[in-house]
């Protein structure tokens, strides 16, 4: 049985819930949720979060997919030789449509695993700390801290303005 | 902006999520015959294959028809999706928020339905997959020199690129729906849709990563994959075809049309579903303006090629740009110069800019005049050669009519269950264009 506990702050206005994280980041609680209708920019300030690398699979994807490209046009051409139109067998100017698309496709479909992977969508909070007003038009904190903290937690939360609090193990 | 302050979030989820509630009488009423028409185009598509192309009004010389205008029609008809979801969002134009789900669904069905023309065009349809490159016992590989190969690669990966970020940008909206419904069935499958989506600072921050490399990596797409349509043609050395100004003449062409299906379809559901607060003239008057641009741009082709045809002296390109207007087929060429250029000239005035009824009318005719501009650069081009002597006269059949009028149907139907299913105006993103709620603003 874990001694974390977690704690959940629900709130209707965005300047109140920034307070809210400041005042808990001051106080030394830095495992932090913070959940929105929308996406903020003023939240990502706040939490200070690192830049996302998603990027990185972005770029592995397309250069994967030029490399790949460049691979099946210049390999099967090879395999086959078939003079056309008396061009080159190897002939870079339309493979380039290819390598292109394939740059594009692949790049792609990495974005969409590198978002799958990093933002763990099933696993970065328990359901129990998920409040389903947080996709209409209420914002969340939640706060994962040992049991002594709790209190402290709570009264940041209560001196923010919180509209509920929830506490659940975590 | 002033007409969106009424809105809140909570209302913002009310009325988009309302929209899936049970279909009326209205959407059977449109859904039935929707699928009759699907069914009648499928039944001329067995009939052909049934009795092969000559059912189709195939004749030398042009071998080339109906069938490869609807392909580049509805090409065209996705493009101004992307323009809308992915162009706009780099530019960060707002008025694209509320329509751009709408003009994405329609990418997605439009590029679903151009698909098929290809392999409907084929005498032997059930060898499509010939054209990708796979091992086979025969040992040979596809010829990446020809266009056609290049067609297959830019159109498969324009279809997965433009659905998954038509699947990504509606996440965020699935989860807020799953949380609103309660009955089982549907509550599981928004559940499984949503792939667990709870709105915390970490998944907006990879999902807006993510959502700005799709806008990015969409928008080069866009414009080379009606670039690599209009090569189809420009590659051959056919008078009329062989021209260096196609690919962004066919782009400009796209988003034109493109931008006439998405007034012509968001018009009517504004209406029906009441969403004046959501769709405002604001954003009609962004897109006619868009309209004004692209419709000087094909003006200036449509003049341009005229131009260097007699500037060439080359008898045979002069000889089919004169045939286009005065031979058997000018009737078409001037519907779609009336359609295309004339038609939205009153577009520089506000009023008509901002005037729904108008803007309605006017899309539906630019998109015949879309339409009849793919079929004389592919008909009158193929019908009138470099041989006088091979010259010849195409009719459409009454089974690439079907199909033509099945094909409009097939993407209707995809629309009309889209609005029944998923979220067509993006929650989230209505949201980040909503006053930001501020206890400092309460006290």
């Amino acid at each position: 049985m874990s001694d974390k506990q977690g704690v959940l702050g629900i709130f209707s206005y965005l300047d109140a819930t920034l307070e809210t994280v400041r005042k808990l980041k001051d106080a030394g609680f830095n495992n932090l949720r913070v959940f929105s209708p929308f996406p903020s920019h003023e939240i990502e300030e706040v939490m200070d979060e690192p830049e996302s690398i998603v990027r990185f699979f972005t770029l592995g994807g397309a250069m994967l997919g030029v490399a790949c490209g460049v691979g099946f046009t210049v390999l099967m051409s090879t395999d086959w030789p078939i003079s056309v139109s008396a061009k080159p067998i190897v002939s870079l100017p339309p493979f380039m449509i290819i390598i292109f698309e394939l740059t594009i496709l692949m790049g792609a479909l990495a974005t969409l695993l590198g978002l799958l992977v990093n933002s763990r969508l099933r696993r970065n909070a328990p359901k129990s700390m998920y409040d389903t007003r947080f996709s209409v038009d209420k914002f969340g904190v939640m706060i994962t801290c040992s049991k002594d903290g709790v209190k402290d937690v709570e009264e940041i939360l209560n001196s923010q303005g919180a509209e509920e609090i929830k506490i659940d193990g975590v | 902006m002033s007409e969106q302050n009424t809105l809140t979030y909570a209302r913002v989820n009310d009325d988009i999520i309302r929209m899936l509630d049970k279909p009326t009488f209205k959407w059977w009423a449109l859904f039935l015959p929707t699928l009759f028409f699907v069914g009648f185009g499928l039944f001329c598509f067995i009939y052909q294959v049934y009795s092969g192309l000559g059912v189709a009004g195939y004749r030398h010389p042009v071998f080339w028809g109906v069938y490869i205008t609807d392909f580049v029609f509805w090409v065209g008809i996705a493009h101004s999706g992307t323009l809308i979801s992915a162009i706009l969002y780099l530019f960060r134009a707002n008025f694209r928020m509320s329509i751009y789900r709408i003009a994405e669904a329609m990418t997605v069905f439009a590029v679903l339905t151009a698909g098929l023309f290809p392999i409907i065009h084929l005498g032997r349809p059930w060898n499509f997959y010939w054209l990708f490159p796979y091992p086979n016992q025969r040992e040979l590989w596809v010829n990446f020199k020809s266009p056609l190969v290049w067609d297959v690669f830019a159109v498969s990966t324009y279809l997965t690129v433009s659905a998954l970020f038509f699947f990504i940008g509606m996440i965020p909206d699935i989860a807020a729906v799953r949380d609103r419904v309660t009955e089982a069935p549907r509550k599981i499958i928004y559940s499984i849709l949503s792939l667990g989506w709870k709105g915390s600072n970490w998944e907006w921050l990879h999902y807006t990563r993510a959502y700005l490399f799709f806008a990015a990596f969409a928008t080069p797409l866009v414009l080379s994959v009606h670039s690599v349509v209009s090569w189809d043609f420009a590659m051959s050395n056919l008078p009329g075809w062989h021209t260096t100004i196609f690919a962004p003449y066919f782009v400009a062409g796209a988003i034109f049309s493109g931008l006439g299906m998405v007034i012509m379809l968001t018009v009517p559901i504004r209406k029906i579903f009441h969403l004046e607060d959501y769709i405002t003239l604001d954003n009609y008057d962004g897109m006619a303006k868009l309209l004004i641009l692209t419709s000087g741009i094909i003006g200036y082709a449509y003049g341009a090629e005229f131009f260097m045809a007699w500037y060439s002296g080359n008898p045979a390109e002069w000889g089919q740009y004169y045939y286009r207007i005065t031979g058997e087929y000018a009737i078409f060429y001037w519907i779609m110069i009336v359609c295309n250029v004339v038609i939205p000239i009153p577009l520089w005035f506000k009023s008509v800019r901002r005037n729904l009824k108008i803007l309605f009318i006017m899309s539906i005719f630019i998109n015949i005049g879309m339409w009849f501009e793919r079929f004389n650069i592919i008909v009158i081009s193929l019908s009138h050669g470099f041989d006088p002597a091979a010259w010849g006269i195409y009719k459409p059949s009454w089974v690439e009519v079907g199909i033509t009028v099945g094909s409009f149907a097939w993407f209707l139907m995809f629309f009309l269950l889209f609005l029944k299913t998923l979220p067509a105006v993006s929650i989230a993103e209505m949201k980040e264009i909503l006053p930001v709620p501020k206890k400092e603003a309460q006290t």
